[in-house]
C-alpha cells in the first residue's frame, strides 16, 4: 500500500481555540496550513470553557488597562510566571477579542452596547467577555467559522477551497519528524481507518492542550493526554514547571457518569456545606491564621453570612481553592471520606427546591441529567479534580518558537510560562488568541526564511515501524487497564498535595507501568480501534507523569498548583528557579533554570511592599534588570 | 449496587454488521455512554465510539437509543424500565464508519457552503455597538452543539439519499438565521439564499429537530418559520409585487 503524504508549509496539531488562530494567521501571511484535530473539527476541549475570556477592555470599569491585567495575571501566577508571556497576553487580549466581534461572534452586551464584561476572581475589574455560560463553545465555533470563511475567500481565489486550508479530522500524530535537526514534518494515523499518513512541513505548530487523563479524577475530556507535551518532549523541546497544575476543589466523584465535571464555587457561595462520612462540617478545622479574621469559626455565624454579611464572618466553605482542595484531601486521607474518595456536598438542606433551580439552574440540570443527582434533595460527592496544567512547552515569547528545535512552535495550554504557577480564570481563552496569533505568525516567519526540509525514508520507516508494533504483539499488556494504573498513581502519589516519600514511590512505579508499556497488545484492526488509540495515548501520559513527579519532586516548598505537605509556605528562593524537563529516549531529566528578571519598567509597575513578598531582599534591591 | 444491563449494540463497518448482545454492570446514576464504555474497557476492546466532553457541550456522542436519536452522555439508564434490553445503533442518516461511528462530513461540507459573516467594512474592532435584546436573538441558534442530530432525524433526508445534494438542513437553517438575524452581518438576501440554494423549501415544518435538539433551540418556530414567512412576504406579497413593478416602472 502506498503511504498517503501532504505537503504542508505550516502544520498545526490541535483544533481548539490556539490551534485554529494560528491556523487562520499562517493562511493569512500566504502560506498552506494543514489542521489536524483528533476529534471531529469543533469539538476540542474548548467548548468546555465557561467563564469567560479576560482582557482589559475596560467597558465596565474604565479604569482597567494592561498593566492592572498584568499585575493581576502575576499575582495569580506567584509571580512565577515569564513576564514577557504575561506582559503580551495583557497587552494583546484585548484586540484579540474584538477581533473575534469582526469574524461574527456575539458576545453579551453593556447598556451602552460595548461587549460586557464580568468578575472572577483575582481579576481586579470586571474584565470576563462572554457568552452566558458557553463562551469557549462561542470561541471555538467563531473560529472554526472563520476558517470556513477564509476557505470560501481561496474558492473564490483558486478555484479550491481547500487549497490553503484544510482540516485533518480524526486523525492522530505519533511521531514530529525532524531532519538534520530542524522539523521536517509529522508522521500519524487516521483514526478511522488505522491508516498511515505523512504530513511533510518545514514547521510544526503544537496546540494540543492539557493532560488531565494522566489523572483519575479530572474536568477533561479524553483528548487531555498530553499529547503535544510528549511530542514535543521527544522531539528535542522542553517543557518548563511541570510540577504546576490546577485542581479544582469540588469536582464530583460520583457517580462515574459525572467524575470529574465541575460544580461551580457558586454551589458553596449559595450556601453549600461540606461534611465528611462522620457528619462534621470539618471546614471549621482547616482556617488558615492569615484567614481567621475573615472566616467565621462556627456554624452559626457562618450560617448568618448569608442573609447579613456585613455582621458576620464568611463560611469557611469559600475559602480559596486551595485551601478547600487541601482540606477535602486531608478528610479523605484521614479515613473520613466517601467510599468514591470525596465528601458530601450539600445544598438541600439549606435552601428550598424552588430556591436552588431558581439560583443554580444549570448545575441542577447538570446533575440531574448527567448523573440523575437530584440536588435539591440530596448531597453531592466531591473532591479535588484536574483541571489545567500551567508547564508546557518552553517557549521564545514573542514568536511561541519551542526553544531548541528549530521549526516547532506550541501554544495553547500545551506552552508553559504564560500562567507561572496559577492560572487566574477566564486567562486561558485570551492565552490561545494572542498565542495562538503568535505561534502562526512566527511559523509564518520561520517558513519564509527556511524554505523546505524534506522527510526521508529511514524517519518514515522508524515511525511506520512504531505504529504496527502493538498488533505484533501477541498477549500483551492491555493499555485500559495500564491507563488505569496510571491514573491510580497520580491521584494518590503526585496529586494536589505532595511529600517526597510518595513521590519517590511515584516515580518508581511510573517507571515500571513504562517498562509495561512497551509491551501492549492490541486485540482487533486498525479501523477506528479505540485500544489501539489508547496505547500511544498511554505512552504520552505516561511521559507527563514521570515530568511532573520529578518536577515536583524538587520543587522544595508549596505555591500554586504545587503543595508540599513536607514543605508548606512559599519559598522566594525557589520562585528565581524554573523546573526544565528534557528527555533522553529513554527517561525524563529535570533540571533547575533560573527565571527570566522582570525588568525594571514591569518591576516599577508593582508597590515594592508587594513584591516583598516574593522576591529576596537582593532581587528588591536591583529593582528589576535593565 | 451494580446491576446487569442487557446492552444490544450494533457491530459492524460499511460492508456488513449486526446486532450483538451483552451483559453489562450499570451503577446508580449511569449514563449510556458509561455502560458503553465499560463495555468497550471489559469485552470489546475495539468497539467504536465517538465521545469527548462527556457533558453535553460537545455534541459528539450522538446515536440512536432504541431506535431515537439521542446524545448517549445525556441518556440515563434509569429512564429505561429495568429489565429492558436497551439497544444502541448509529445515526441512520449517515453512513456508518464502524460500530456507532458514522460519517457526518456531510455536515461540514454543507457548512462550507453557507455564505459568511460579512462585517461592514467601515466599523474598525471594538466600535461595534449592540443591545443585548438584538444578539439574543441569533444567541439563541449560536447554542447549536454541532450533534447533527437535527440533521439525523430530519425526514427530508432521513431515509431520502438523494435529497442531500439540495438540503442543507435544520442546522444550518438555524446559520443562516443566526446570519440573517446577526444586528451586524451585511450580507442581502440569505432567506432567498436559503430557500434557493439551500432546500428551506424542502422542509415541511414537521418539528422531528427541534424536538431531538439537546440545546432547546426552537429550530422551526424561531428559524425556519420566521425564515419562510419573510421569503413568502418578499415572493408573494400582493402589495410588495406591485410596488416592485411600479418602482420598476419609474426606473424606465
Amino acid at each position: 500500500m502506498t503511504l498517503e503524504r501532504h505537503n504542508y508549509d505550516v502544520l498545526v496539531i490541535g483544533a481548539g481555540g490556539a490551534g485554529l488562530r494560528a491556523a487562520v494567521e499562517a493562511r493569512e501571511a500566504g502560506l498552506r496550513v494543514a489542521i489536524i484535530c483528533k476529534s471531529l473539527f469543533g469539538k476540542a476541549h474548548t467548548v468546555m470553557a465557561e467563564g469567560g475570556a479576560a482582557a482589559s477592555m475596560g467597558n465596565v470599569n474604565d479604569k482597567d488597562n494592561w498593566m492592572v491585567h498584568f499585575r493581576d495575571t502575576m499575582r495569580g501566577g506567584k509571580f512565577l510566571n515569564h513576564y514577557r508571556m504575561a506582559e503580551l497576553h495583557a497587552k494583546e487580549a484585548p484586540d484579540r477579542i474584538w477581533e473575534l466581534e469582526v469574524w461574527g461572534a456575539l458576545f453579551d452586551r453593556t447598556k451602552e452596547g460595548k461587549i460586557s464584561q464580568r468578575n472572577f476572581g483575582g481579576h481586579e475589574y470586571p474584565r470576563l467577555a462572554h457568552v452566558g455560560d458557553r463562551t469557549g463553545l462561542e470561541l471555538i465555533r467563531t473560529m472554526q467559522q472563520r476558517i470556513v470563511a477564509l476557505q470560501q475567500q481561496d474558492g473564490r481565489d483558486f478555484g479550491d477551497m481547500e487549497s490553503h486550508i484544510k482540516v485533518f479530522a480524526e486523525l492522530t500524530i505519533t511521531d514530529i519528524l525532524k531532519e538534520n535537526g530542524k522539523v521536517s514534518g509529522a508522521y500519524g494515523y487516521w483514526r478511522e481507518t488505522g491508516a498511515e499518513v505523512l504530513f511533510e512541513a518545514p514547521a510544526v505548530i503544537i496546540a494540543t492542550g492539557g493532560v488531565g487523563k494522566t489523572f483519575k479524577i479530572t474536568s477533561n475530556s479524553w483528548e487531555g493526554t498530553g499529547d503535544g507535551h510528549a511530542l514535543a518532549l521527544k522531539a528535542g523541546a522542553n517543557l518548563v514547571d511541570m510540577e504546576f497544575l490546577q485542581f479544582h476543589p469540588t469536582g464530583m466523584v460520583w457517580p462515574p457518569s459525572v467524575r470529574g465535571i465541575l460544580v461551580t464555587e457558586s454551589v458553596r457561595g449559595e450556601g453549600g456545606v461540606l461534611t465528611n462520612t462522620n457528619g462534621e462540617r470539618f471546614m471549621f478545622n482547616y482556617i488558615p491564621e492569615v484567614f481567621k479574621k475573615m472566616y467565621a469559626d462556627n456554624e452559626e455565624e457562618a450560617d448568618r453570612w448569608y442573609t447579613d454579611q456585613d455582621n458576620n464572618r464568611r463560611p469557611p466553605e469559600l475559602l480559596p481553592r486551595d485551601e478547600v482542595a487541601r482540606a477535602i484531601n486531608s478528610e479523605v486521607k484521614a479515613g473520613r471520606g466517601t467510599e468514591h474518595g470525596g465528601v458530601f456536598l450539600d445544598v438541600s438542606k439549606r435552601l428550598s427546591a424552588e430556591v436552588i433551580k431558581k439560583r443554580l439552574p444549570s448545575m441542577w440540570h447538570q446533575f440531574y441529567e448527567l448523573a440523575g443527582v437530584d440536588i435539591t434533595k440530596e448531597a453531592m460527592e466531591v473532591g479535588p479534580t484536574c483541571h489545567y496544567v500551567m508547564g508546557g512547552v518552553e517557549v521564545e515569547p514573542d514568536t511561541a518558537a519551542a526553544i531548541g528545535v528549530p521549526g516547532l512552535f506550541a501554544a495553547g495550554e500545551v506552552a508553559g510560562g504564560m500562567h507561572g504557577s496559577n492560572r487566574l480564570g477566564g486567562n486561558s481563552l485570551t492565552d490561545l488568541l494572542v498565542f495562538g496569533r503568535r505561534a502562526g505568525a512566527g511559523a509564518a516567519e520561520y517558513v519564509k526564511s527556511s524554505g523546505k526540509n524534506p522527510v526521508s525514508d529511514s524517519a518514515i520507516a522508524t515511525a511506520a515501524a512504531k505504529i504496527q508494533a502493538p498488533f505484533d504483539r501477541e498477549g500483551g499488556e492491555n493499555s485500559y487497564s495500564l491507563h488505569a494504573e496510571l491514573q491510580e498513581i497520580t491521584h494518590n502519589l503526585v496529586g494536589i498535595i505532595r511529600t517526597r516519600t510518595e513521590l519517590e514511590d511515584a516515580i518508581v512505579k511510573i517507571a515500571e507501568i513504562r517498562k509495561r508499556s512497551a509491551n501492549v497488545a492490541v486485540s482487533g484492526g486498525r479501523k477506528f480501534n479505540p485500544g489501539f488509540h489508547l496505547a500511544f495515548d498511554l505512552d504520552n501520559m505516561l511521559l507527563v507523569a514521570e515530568s511532573t513527579a520529578k518536577s515536583a519532586i524538587k520543587r522544595e516548598e508549596s505555591r500554586g498548583g504545587h503543595t508540599r505537605d513536607d514543605f508548606p509556605g512559599m519559598n522566594n528562593k525557589w520562585r528565581q528557579i524554573n523546573h526544565i524537563s528534557s528527555f533522553d529516549g529513554t527517561q525524563v531529566h529535570v533540571r533547575e533554570q533560573a527565571l527570566p528578571v522582570l525588568p525594571k519598567e514591569l518591576f516599577d509597575l508593582f508597590d515594592v511592599h508587594e513584591l516583598e513578598k516574593y522576591m529576596t531582599t537582593e532581587e528588591i534591591a536591583k529593582g528589576g534588570s535593565n | 449496587m451494580a446491576r446487569k444491563l442487557n446492552l444490544r449494540i450494533w457491530r459492524g463497518d460499511s460492508d456488513s454488521g449486526a446486532l450483538q448482545d451483552v451483559q453489562v454492570d450499570v451503577n446508580e446514576g449511569e449514563v449510556v455512554l458509561d455502560v458503553i464504555h465499560r463495555v468497550q474497557a471489559t469485552q470489546m476492546g475495539d468497539l467504536a465510539v465517538r465521545w469527548n466532553c462527556k457533558a453535553g457541550k460537545c455534541g459528539s456522542c450522538s446515536m440512536e437509543i432504541n431506535g431515537k436519536p439521542r446524545l448517549a452522555c445525556m441518556t440515563q439508564v434509569a429512564s429505561y424500565p429495568e429489565g429492558e434490553t436497551i439497544t444502541v445503533t448509529p445515526l441512520r442518516t449517515f453512513p456508518v464508519i464502524k460500530d456507532l461511528v458514522t460519517d457526518v462530513s456531510f455536515n461540514y461540507k454543507k457548512a462550507m457552503e453557507i455564505p459568511a459573516y460579512a462585517h461592514p467594512a467601515d466599523l474598525a474592532p471594538g466600535e461595534a455597538r449592540m443591545e443585548q435584546i438584538d444578539v439574543e436573538r441569533s444567541q439563541e441558534f449560536r447554542k447549536c452543539i454541532e450533534c447533527f442530530l437535527c440533521q439525523n432525524v430530519c425526514h427530508v433526508i432521513r431515509d431520502h439519499e438523494e435529497n442531500k445534494k439540495s438540503f442543507a438542513g435544520p442546522r444550518f437553517f438555524i446559520r443562516i438565521a443566526e446570519l440573517d438575524m446577526h444586528p451586524l452581518d451585511i450580507l442581502k438576501n440569505r432567506k432567498k439564499t436559503a430557500q434557493e440554494e439551500h432546500g428551506l423549501g424542502m422542509c415541511n415544518i414537521t418539528k422531528c429537530c427541534t424536538e431531538v435538539c439537546p440545546e432547546h433551540i426552537r429550530i422551526t418556530d424561531n428559524a425556519i418559520i420566521p425564515m419562510k414567512e419573510r421569503v413568502v412576504d418578499v415572493k408573494y406579497d400582493p402589495a410588495r409585487w406591485l410596488g416592485s413593478k411600479i418602482r420598476r416602472r419609474e426606473g424606465i
